[in-house]
């Protein structure tokens, strides 16, 4: 013993670090301190569910009335999305332990694609919240005509505004792409293919999430052939709700019976099954609590921050996609698909949770 | 068997070390070498510590006076600035001096090598923790700068906090950042100790040291995240108001302090832990004598890590709490003196009949025992009910928690510091200054703190720029007992650095401590051993002998069988 020799010279794979014994005690190491990331994460999360929690305990008809402006169905096609990204990840996982590059890459590539699509549909649900007014804490001001939601009609500005990302970061990856197709950077290349592919799975998303808010749209008024953006304030009465209004009580009246005649007239010119479906996303404003933006506080602060959390899950994405495109991964080395893996997991877990709790209080 | 040039190259003066084996700015900058990290931190915390100790200074200045003293060079300090100060010292001092101190300075240089390897197991994520404290600590800091100040106690309350005009978003988001500092280097800790411990090196032959900081990264990962989500919803609050904390848009501010605590709460244990760790360190090797009780005081560590969750709710007892919730977090939080008095108790029996070295590093252990045992005492008295209501937000209670942190973390960090530096930096410190810088530390601290407890008691409100005239002496006694205790710490870091430079050589091992980062050269190769460490019981100080010839302790392996004496005590293991 005392005269081993400090052996610096383990029988050292490419990717073990200096500082490790084997690649046992290294992937060990990595698996241990994924966990307990996730760990951190969990709790990070916790408080916004203990706010969730007590908020809902205190005042419970806040969450009634507000839920009505989520669209169950679009979360509903952004769970799926999300579970089906976590089998492909799964997939991914074992593809890399058995050392196969190539379809590991290509399930990676489906996971981000659907973690993309899912920021496509989330922009659609958050860019129709704030063309009806319904922003995060005192912007809060919801604006709409009751009950006929006219504002809706057309393509938001605020989805322009947030497509203009994806849109400059397709054309960057498709460009870079084509340079790295040109200089014979074969890896470089596929891997701007790779993300340009995803940035078109947040347009997917988008048309998804757009195609059906003008189902729904077209369904509602069938016989309002003239609901379009309408910006002349003569014709248009809107109801307007902020947390300073205090006159509301003296235009009550007059409002309350502009709004029985339109609904009078909808209730004739339809009335159909989706009409209903229709009119619930858009409750009249003044039946509602003056608190409710505290449960679109809630919302935006646990599906904001969750969606951070698919951005930062499509940046480590990418990065074990290209180490799949320099085929990196082999039997006695996958860790780091494997760690990736767990947080895409908990991301998706997340959601699992969040999706119940704000959309499917009925 | 003994090879003599093996020998001296394992224990003599080494030529190449960790500090002089690269040179250049970005060879300290980029390095994931846990020992540098270890050393930058040090400077960091310490350039910290004095900053966070100029305003405290500053303070202790202003209270001279019932009405306020002048300070040179200033004049009198507005209310407005007296809040400032009192908060940036707080502040400065909680997230950017005592949470990183021990686990950042001593805990990353001493971790591994008390382990037997080579490094921490995510090195790079330990400079990154290293990075994420200086750009939360600018943040801290940008608040001053930018921010106009910020005046509303380290603990942010709401609504106030989100109210003043002052930068509380600088603030809040520089506190964020350090919180994942510490979850980095508390993750690190964690999956170090579990996965790359030595060939053997079973639990219960870690040295307590581990033992306190694997607690301490527990509460680390499993708390400083929810002070993350909270600093962020404050933020947003503040920003948006987002009516989740602001009684104005609905929000319920006492829900706040429920979120704050449940870190800060632990938080506390966060600076305390390693303290105690470091602690159980020095006494058993400066009694040369087996730690007393060791399970019981490694299975304390990791019980006041559990139980510090449960207790947050003793901050609130005047805050309007339902009456079961007080009595329940009451009770708790008396259950916590147990394993802590498990440690004094434990420290005490292995004192008895030691043969006691009385060097700069135990004066300061001794210390700690002395006033940690009173910061804990007074602690019982603020979480009885009925008591603390007439002491809440007292003097009373700065006195306690400045027991706590100061004489029990600074005191344990300055006494670790002395016994760790001759490994570090391979040089001797001058004992007779230390002793020194140790009674003034010691006389210091107790000057300033001890009048706070009976003005404390006797309804002296804290963060009060102003005060009744019949507080006057107790706050100039304070004072005075502030410089002295400031002298004290300024001596203790110049006996340190002066020691770095210029003390002289120290020797692998010149205390005879058996933990195994002292079987490597003073200071450490790069790779921290240049051979495989004996695994031998880290307070088993039989195994150690003299070496005339290197001047230093050495493991009886390595020793000539003919100068070997016999074993006093039995081989364990």
């Amino acid at each position: 013993m005392a005269d081993a020799a400090h052996d610096d010279h383990h029988d050292h794979g490419e990717f073990i670090a200096h500082h490790f014994d084997s690649a046992e005690q290294q992937f060990d190491s990595g698996k241990l301190g994924i966990w307990l990331f996730l760990v951190t994460e969990v709790l990070f999360f916790s408080g916004l569910f203990v706010a969730y929690t007590l908020y809902r305990n205190h005042h419970p008809e806040i969450f009634d009335q507000a839920h009505v402006f989520l669209d169950k169905y679009l979360g509903g096609l952004n769970t799926i999305v999300l579970l089906f990204s976590s089998l492909t990840m799964a997939l991914a996982v074992r593809a890399a332990q058995l050392g196969r590059n190539k379809n590991c890459g290509i399930y990676i590539l489906i996971t981000m694609v659907c973690a993309a699509m899912f920021l496509g549909v989330k922009a659609i649900e958050y860019s129709h919240k704030w063309d009806i007014g319904i922003f995060p804490g005192s912007l809060f001001a919801l604006n709409y005509q009751h009950p006929e939601p006219t504002m809706i009609a057309g393509i938001s500005d605020y989805l322009i505004w947030i497509s203009m990302i994806p849109a400059i970061l397709l054309v960057l990856f498709s460009v870079a792409s084509i340079v790295g197709l040109l200089t014979k950077k074969t890896v470089f290349s596929k891997l701007m293919l790779g993300m340009a592919i995803t940035v078109g799975g947040y347009f997917l998303g988008v048309f998804a999430g757009y195609s059906y808010m003008e189902a729904i749209m077209d369904h509602g008024d069938e016989s309002h052939a003239a609901v379009t953006v309408e910006h002349d304030d003569q014709n248009i009465h809107m109801v307007s709700m902020t947390i300073d209004d205090e006159k509301s009580g003296a235009g009550h009246d007059g409002d309350h019976k502009e709004g029985d005649h339109a609904h009078a007239e909808g209730d004739h010119g339809h009335g159909g099954h989706h009409e209903q479906a229709y009119d619930k996303h858009h409750p009249d404003p003044k039946s509602l609590s003056k608190d409710v933006k505290i449960f679109f506080s809630i919302y935006y602060c646990m599906t904001g921050l969750h969606a951070i959390h698919i951005i930062a899950g499509i940046i480590a994405l990418a990065w074990v996609y290209w180490r799949c495109l320099l085929g990196h991964w082999r039997t006695d080395y996958f860790g780091p698909v494997d760690y990736v893996g767990l947080y895409w997991h908990l991301v998706d877990l997340i959601w699992i949770y969040l999706f119940p709790l704000l959309y499917l209080i009925d | 068997m003994v090879d003599k040039t093996q020998r001296n190259k394992i224990f003599g003066t080494p030529e190449t070390t960790f500090l002089n084996h690269s040179k250049g700015f970005a060879s300290w900058a980029f390095t994931v070498d846990h020992k540098r990290i270890g050393i930058m931190y040090m400077i960091g915390v310490t350039i910290a510590l004095f900053l966070a100790g100029f305003f405290a200074l500053v303070l202790r200045s202003h209270l001279f006076s019932f009405d306020g003293q002048g300070l040179p060079f200033y004049g009198k300090l507005s209310n407005a600035d007296y809040n400032q100060m009192f908060t940036l010292h707080g502040a400065v001092m909680v997230f950017s001096f005592i949470i990183p101190s021990i686990p950042g300075a001593l805990g990353n240089i001493v971790l591994p090598m008390m382990l037997g390897t080579k490094d921490v197991a995510f090195p790079r994520m330990n400079l990154a923790s290293f990075y994420l404290w200086i750009i939360g600590t600018g943040c801290l800091l940008a608040a001053i700068l930018f921010g106009g100040g910020l005046d509303t106690g380290w603990t942010f309350y709401t609504p106030y906090s989100i109210e003043t005009d002052t930068g509380v978003i600088y603030a809040t988001f520089g506190a964020f950042i350090l919180g994942f500092s510490s979850i980095f280097t508390g993750l690190n800790f964690l999956v170090t100790v579990n996965t790359m411990r030595a060939k053997g090196q079973t639990w219960f032959k870690l040295p307590l040291f581990i033992w306190s900081l694997y607690a301490t990264a527990i509460i680390q990962v499993l708390a400083t995240p929810v002070l993350g989500i909270t600093l962020l919803m404050l933020i947003a609050e503040s920003t948006l108001h987002i009516g989740i904390f602001d009684p104005r848009y609905g929000g319920d501010p006492v829900l706040f302090q429920h979120f704050f605590w449940f870190y800060s709460h632990p938080a506390v244990y966060i600076m305390i832990l390693p303290a105690m760790g470091v602690i159980s360190e020095l006494i058993s090797v400066y009694s040369q004598k087996r730690i007393f009780g060791y399970s019981f005081i490694a299975f304390s560590s990791v019980a006041i890590a559990l139980l510090g969750f449960l207790v947050w709710g003793h901050h609130m007892f005047t805050s309007g709490q339902s009456v079961v919730m007080t009595l329940i977090f009451s009770a708790i939080t008396f259950t916590v003196a147990i394993p802590s008095a498990v440690k004094v108790f434990n420290w005490l029996a292995t004192l008895y009949k030691g043969s006691i070295l009385l060097n700069t590093p135990m004066c300061y252990a001794l210390a700690f025992i002395f006033l940690f045992g009173i910061g804990g005492l007074t602690g019982l008295f603020l979480g009885a009910l009925s008591v603390d209501i007439h002491l809440h937000d007292t003097y009373f209670v700065v006195a306690h928690f400045h027991f706590v942190m100061v004489g029990g973390t600074l005191t344990a960090l300055l006494g670790g510091l002395y016994h760790w530096w001759p490994k570090i930096f391979g040089r001797m410190y001058n004992d007779t200054l230390g002793r020194v810088s140790c009674f003034l530390v010691f006389v210091g601290f107790n000057v300033t703190f001890f009048p706070q407890f009976v003005m404390g008691a006797r309804g002296m409100p804290r963060r009060y720029a102003q005060y009744d005239p019949e507080f006057q002496i107790f706050h100039q006694i304070s004072t005075i007992g502030a410089f002295v205790l400031g002298f004290g710490i300024l001596g203790a870091f110049l006996v340190l650095v002066h020691a770095a430079f210029y003390g002289k050589l120290a020797g692998a091992n010149p205390f005879k401590a058996a933990s195994l980062e002292w079987q490597s050269s003073s200071p450490p190769d790069f790779h921290n051993f240049t051979h495989t460490p004996i695994l031998n019981d880290p307070y088993d100080f039989d195994a150690l002998v003299y070496d005339e010839e290197l001047d230093t302790y050495i493991s009886r392996e390595f020793a000539d069988p003919a100068k070997v004496p016999p074993r006093k005590e039995p081989v364990h293991h």
